[in-house]
């Protein structure tokens, strides 16, 4: 079934090479235009070999962006601790929720617990701004418009779906016999669930846990419609960023990295897991 | 915690009910996530509501039940059409590249060596870059005065090529934004697809000397069929959505040519404060994705049973 024909051997090490090239090409680009002035970026043609300067990611650390309008205050580090606190929030709160329901859809087939599971599944696929919209009129009456607790609550539009399906099926493979037992043994059902069945679902939970961060970080809808510049994470900060006049484009760059480099990091940490996670469970990695 | 410990005092303040704690302990579990659904749910609903109504912000007083007014206006509105043509094509067109693209580069992944598992690993990258930030990359690389793309299509004699900001090459730029974010996700669920496949029919193939194409065509292809409708079918109703990417990149311009459904939605809602038929265009959208995920879930849900053993 391999072709190990020369001209085949060609064909695939020609077409990965374009392949690599053009998945990683933007990437490292971004990366090294943030680390150039402004007058190296502009130079024609492009350089790869630079005199590289830390300036971008010294003005963005200090928030003091000067830009030919003169000195801009854009606090981007306000956003990159806004994502963490947003994300890291909804997950907790995720695995709150999701895990004791996880294990009750695995271990007790009930009605409820069915249609609870498919209403969760089909807010992964519904439209975000049909909830969205009536909602930020809602948070508005309710005072919880541009608060963290406001967002963190409907990021669980992202975070509760998949953690609810991908520890859900790593309840399933646990064998109940263990817990049974421990059970006969004189435990409480609490403690099978904390000591037994919660322990030896972990790394799945951890996964889950990991890519529902990841999710949330790239969330870019949620923020823009719910908070206001105080609140915002990366994703809506990157972009109010851009439409800022006269900010050097090495800055922006720069912005992105900071912005990627989190979630890049951890799908690199997690990437065994990303399979599973990504089908919420359909395809085992 | 303590509701199960009151559970428990029940279950034996009352002999005449056996093991009540079984029946109603997945019920205690699964509430909280419930109470979440329910408080999704009710904005849902009134969206619903929202879309029969006249209801403008600027103007609350003209606020009344239309019926399917917002509905019927739409019918003889271009604009909803337009709408409605740049949805369609923009998720066919990212849909069947992907698939072509992603399957292409699973085959050349399949088999599963060191070289070609860290090239698998670093395509997750894109996937895993927000989409919003990726539309923002892409925007710098396409600037018509240093992006590093203008200047290479500029060598290829294609001069003043302006990407996103004419209306006719725009949807391109997006397409390929969208392909550059989404096909390392086809890619890696045709990869684990590809590798879970039972030897023995490739083997046997290989005995008899079939050629290559009948064993693609006729074992590969049909076996790896329900990765594939699983793969597209998550795609079709994440790309029909699509705002993040179009929304960065150009807020569905220029004029409405990248005018898709969420972008224009949004649009009605804030800049034209036009909350019923911002709803009405949301409620025609989740329309046809309920129709996609309910085949969708069908599928889904083979797959899944199969992946854990109990088909």
């Amino acid at each position: 079934m391999e072709h190990s024909s020369p001209a085949g051997r060609v064909f695939r090490g020609v077409a990965l090479t374009l392949i690599l090239i053009f998945f990683m090409f933007p990437i490292v680009w971004i990366f090294l235009m943030s680390f150039q002035t402004n007058e190296q970026i502009l130079r024609i043609p492009p350089r790869v070999l630079f005199e590289p300067t830390l300036a971008n990611y010294e003005a963005l650390i200090s928030g003091q962006l000067r830009t030919a309008a003169g000195n801009l205050q854009i606090s981007f580090m306000r956003n990159l601790f806004n994502s963490v606190v947003l994300s890291s929030a909804a997950v907790l709160l995720a695995l709150l929720l999701g895990v004791p329901a996880a294990y009750a859809f695995a271990r007790f087939k009930f009605r409820l617990g069915e249609s609870i599971a498919f209403t969760l599944l089909s807010f992964r696929f519904a439209p975000p701004l049909l909830v969205l919209l009536p909602l930020s009129l809602y948070y508005q009456e309710l005072g919880l418009n541009d608060t963290y607790f406001g967002i963190v609550w409907v990021y669980q539009l992202i975070a509760l779906p998949l953690i609810l399906w991908i520890v859900r099926g790593y309840f399933e493979d646990i064998s109940p016999d263990i817990e049974h037992a421990y059970r006969l043994a004189g435990h409480s059902w609490r403690e099978a669930f904390t000591r037994i069945a919660v322990p030896l679902a972990g790394p799945g939970i951890a996964a889950a846990g990991l890519l529902s961060f990841i999710f949330c970080w790239n969330n870019f809808v949620f923020a823009l419609i719910l908070a206001s510049a105080d609140k915002q994470p990366v994703t809506v900060g990157a972009l109010a960023f851009v439409t800022a006049s006269g900010i050097q484009y090495g800055q922006i760059a720069a912005a992105i990295v900071l912005s990627v480099t989190p979630t890049l990091l951890l799908a690199l940490y997690a990437q065994r897991y990303l399979v599973e996670g990504l089908s919420l469970g359909a395809v085992k990695g | 915690m303590s509701m199960v410990q009151l559970l428990q005092t029940n279950a034996q303040a009352a002999p005449a009910k056996p093991r009540p704690r079984v029946r109603l302990l997945p019920y205690l579990l699964s509430l909280p996530a419930l109470l979440v659904c329910v408080a999704i749910l009710v904005p849902f609903v009134t969206a619903a509501v929202y879309s029969l109504q006249r209801y403008r912000l600027n103007l609350p007083y003209l606020r009344g039940f239309i019926g399917a007014g917002n509905y019927i206006d739409f019918l003889s509105d271009p604009a909803f059409w337009n709408t409605f043509r740049i949805s369609i094509t923009y998720t066919a067109v990212t849909v069947v590249f992907e698939l072509l693209l992603g399957l292409g580069i699973a085959l050349l992944l399949r088999r599963p060596t060191r070289f070609h598992n860290a090239v698998s690993i670093m395509l997750l990258l894109p996937l895993m870059t927000a989409p919003a930030i990726a539309a923002l990359m892409w925007k710098l690389m396409t600037n018509p005065s240093f992006g590093i793309l203008s200047y290479l299509v500029g060598l290829f004699g294609v001069t003043d090529f302006k990407w996103a900001s004419d209306p006719s090459s725009a949807l391109f730029t997006v397409v390929l934004v969208d392909v550059w974010v989404y096909t390392p996700f086809i890619m890696i669920l045709l990869l684990a697809g590809l590798r879970s496949l039972p030897r023995q029919p490739f083997e046997a193939a290989a005995l008899d000397g079939v050629p290559a194409n009948f064993v693609f065509f006729r074992i590969t292809l049909p076996m790896l069929a329900p990765y594939i409708i699983t793969a597209s079918l998550f795609r079709l109703l994440d790309s029909i959505q699509q705002f993040d990417i179009i929304y960065a990149m150009t807020q569905g311009g220029p004029g409405d040519r990248l005018m898709v459904f969420q972008v224009q939605a949004y649009l009605e809602f804030f800049q034209y404060t036009n909350v019923g038929r911002s709803a009405a265009l949301l409620m025609i959208l989740w329309l046809i994705t309920n129709i996609l995920s309910n085949i969708f879930i069908k599928n889904w849900l083979r797959l899944r049973a199969r992946a854990h053993g109990h088909a």
